[in-house]
């Protein structure tokens, strides 16, 4: 009943807003569709917290700890876009940008995009999940092209391209899981279960299984961003309009990992090896240290946080590939921090590019003699995601780097240098902004403070003080990934 | 010792394919693509259909009639329209060096051969021997998308591509579960429509479908 909810809902609202998207109301319609939405993802949290994990409408889905917190994150994290984009979409149509039109259409592909995710969480066959994933592109593809500028459609086709066939590998994956299954559970539907397969995953053939993942880390790690895959992603964030921006940032990139890891699992448990989590440990060190090399070079504030994003999910594969209680408990609690930390980020970057009306780095300035809450935002966000403490991502950081030196002391340098190149650019670069001289106007509509400061305090919390019931929920959490 | 004649018949099948795949890397008319991209379903399509009947598997009739649908009729109908509406019908790409293309496309079949080897003996269905195959069309289409300068074209090896998946997963399994197939082909189909509002798109702000416009965000690092 809950599932339903959750999933009915934005598919609801898609329908709706594929219908009245233009009506002067449709921006409220989307927040309260993401809100209904989120209601339902609360309730059934609280549901798989008290009974634990689930299978629903025979065994088509399948909720434990892990998905849960990602359905409700990804849930919160809808909802407070869905607030702030009601103000920015607001202003760029005011000026102009956007027509009635493109409006219908990105609040339809926005509760679209809300349900593909979802799905992609919640289903139990890893064929469906494969499909919900790239319905997740093909929903976000014409919104990153929205403007019709030629930028953001050389963005958009990028995308399309390099997740397209990223995401062939992983079908191709998805068909060797599928070989290996069969042989041990018989064909049809049931073979692509991932309870049935987690249930027999010790006799799933190991060499099919180790090729298998190759593809489905490669596929998978396309949408993740994770280097050298990574080419689309700050061109998709820095082109398309700033609540995708954080959508895809703060949300999908969590999803595909998620996926990753899924299929992690299985192969675990069918090699007796470390294979996958040497592979994701490769791939995540990586795309931190070079992510963090380009953060210095870039230009645009979006594709700053876009770079910053390559790195984060770096980070947090890492901590997956390394494996074991603590690291994957860090993974969980990084993710959580990451998302909401990235998504006010770009909040509050779009209230900045809006009042300046640029996205040039140094043609931001001052903003916190215009706008206090935006300055203040940004500056807080950047530093939340540089891991300062007390917020959530430097006790995330922390874990993850006290493991790695217990477990990999080689990769902890790696990890330490690209910590601290990231720190010197982003830090230089959003104080620049934030204050000096000013260069930006004052807007008729009032930034939408709400969303910024919700996710900021939220990773202050998790920063400070872990509530147990969460703790424990992320335990469980990580018990399932192993 | 006889081999019945059904595998033979697949064997038929995946050389046609193969060969389809090196005429699709070689071939430089738009038209002449297309047709060669429907009758690339085709053969896909009648393959499961003489699976089906070799192994008495049901729910393999509704797969071939599926891709029948899908990759004869409907998505070369819609390419036919993309490029009426488009006016490129008459279009001929410059191709450079289609036989290095083409010796690049030799190796590139002997490595998927190579790579096959160890999965298809795992395998234990009749159509094993294809996949080797299989995985060359789907690395061909890849050479294809590559080496084209020209948004349509690099479209329909973006298609081939998921043929020659759906072929690999004919060939190694008999096919994924229907409920998995149906979500595939409804991908595939919205996407070949974004890509058609795409073409539309492109064409508008840069006045041609050439790809080489689309790399300008490279320089901003």
């Amino acid at each position: 009943m809950e599932l339903l909810l959750v999933l009915g809902l934005p598919l609801l609202g898609a329908l709706l807003q594929a219908v009245w998207g233009n009506r002067p109301w449709a921006a409220e319609l989307n927040a309260s569709m993401s809100l209904l939405t989120l209601l339902g993802a609360a309730a059934l949290t609280a549901k798989v917290i008290s009974l634990g994990p689930m299978t629903i409408w025979s065994e088509l889905f399948f909720i434990d700890p892990f998905n849960v917190f990602l359905v409700a994150l990804t849930a919160l994290v809808g909802f407070t876009t869905a607030l702030f984009g009601r103000v920015y979409m607001r202003v760029e149509q005011e000026r102009g940008k956007l027509s009635a039109g493109r409006l219908r259409l990105y609040h339809s592909m926005y509760q679209m995009f809300m349900f593909t995710m979802l799905l992609a969480l919640t289903t139990n066959n890893v064929g469906i999940l494969w499909v919900a994933m790239e319905a997740a592109t093909l929903a976000t593809v014409l919104l990153v092209s929205l403007y019709r500028t030629p930028s953001g459609i050389e963005a958009a086709w990028k995308y399309f391209i390099l997740c397209g066939v990223g995401i062939a590998q992983a079908l191709f994956g998805t068909i060797l899981l599928y070989l290996a299954a069969e042989k041990v559970l018989g064909a049809g539907g049931s073979a692509l279960l991932w309870t049935h397969l987690h249930a027999v995953q010790d006799q799933l053939e190991p060499n099919v299984l180790s090729i298998a993942f190759v593809f489905l880390l490669v596929g998978y790690g396309t949408k993740v961003g994770l280097v050298p895959l990574h080419n689309w992603l700050p061109d998709a964030h820095a082109e398309g309009p700033t609540p995708i921006s954080a959508v895809l940032s703060g949300l999908l990139l969590n999803v595909a990992l998620y996926a990753v890891v899924r299929n992690k699992v299985l192969v675990d448990g069918a090699l007796g090896t470390h294979l996958a989590g040497n592979l994701m440990m490769g791939f995540g060190l990586l795309s931190v240290l070079v992510a963090a090399f380009f953060l210095s070079r870039q230009k645009d504030v979006k594709r700053l946080f876009a770079y910053s994003s390559v790195e984060h999910m770096g980070i947090i594969t890492f901590a997956f590939g390394m494996g074991g209680p603590v690291a994957s408990f860090a993974g969980l609690l990084h993710m959580t921090a990451h998302s909401l930390t990235k998504s006010a980020i770009f909040f509050a970057v779009g209230h900045a590019t809006q009042k300046t009306g640029t996205q040039m780095i140094d043609q931001i300035r001052g903003l916190i003699h215009t706008s206090p809450v935006v300055g203040w935002g940004l500056m807080l966000g950047a530093i939340a995601i540089l891991g300062i403490p007390p917020f959530g991502v430097f006790a995330s950081e922390f874990l993850i780097l006290t493991t790695a030196m217990q477990q990999q002391p080689w990769a902890t340098p790696i990890l330490l240098t690209g910590l601290a190149v990231a720190f010197a650019a982003i830090f230089s670069k959003a104080q620049a902004m934030v204050f000096g001289t000013t260069t930006a106007q004052r807007l008729p509509h009032p930034p939408a403070v709400f969303p910024v400061f919700v996710h900021l305090v939220i990773v202050l919390i998790l920063g400070l003080y872990i509530p147990p019931y969460l703790a424990g929920w992320y335990r469980a959490a990580a018990r399932m990934i192993g | 010792m006889s081999v019945p004649i059904t595998s033979q018949l697949i064997d038929l099948m995946a050389a046609l394919l193969l060969l389809i795949a090196f005429a699709m890397v070689s071939q430089r008319r738009i038209l002449r693509l297309i047709h060669l991209f429907a009758f690339q379903g085709l053969v896909l399509s009648v393959n499961t259909f003489i699976v089906a009947i070799a192994i008495h598997r049901p729910e393999l009739y509704g797969s071939a009639l599926l891709t029948l649908g899908l990759k004869v009729i409907v998505l070369p109908w819609l390419l036919h329209r993309l490029i009426d509406r488009l006016n490129v019908r008459w279009d001929v790409e410059t191709l450079l060096n289609i036989p290095t293309t083409m010796l690049v496309g030799i190796l590139l079949v002997i490595l998927s051969f190579n790579l096959a080897l160890p999965i298809s003996q795992l395998a234990g269905t009749i159509t094993r021997g294809t996949l080797g195959i299989a995985m060359a069309s789907v690395l061909l289409s890849f050479l294809m998308m590559i080496t084209r300068r020209k948004a349509v074209p690099q479209v329909i090896g973006f298609l081939a591509m998921e043929n020659g998946l759906f072929f690999a997963a004919t060939s190694a399994t008999y096919g994924m579960p229907m409920i998995v197939e149906l979500g595939i082909a409804l991908d595939v189909l919205v996407g070949v429509f974004i890509f058609g509002i795409f073409f539309f798109q492109i064409r508008e702000t840069f006045d041609s479908l050439d790809i080489h416009h689309l790399e300008k965000l490279k320089d901003r690092g």
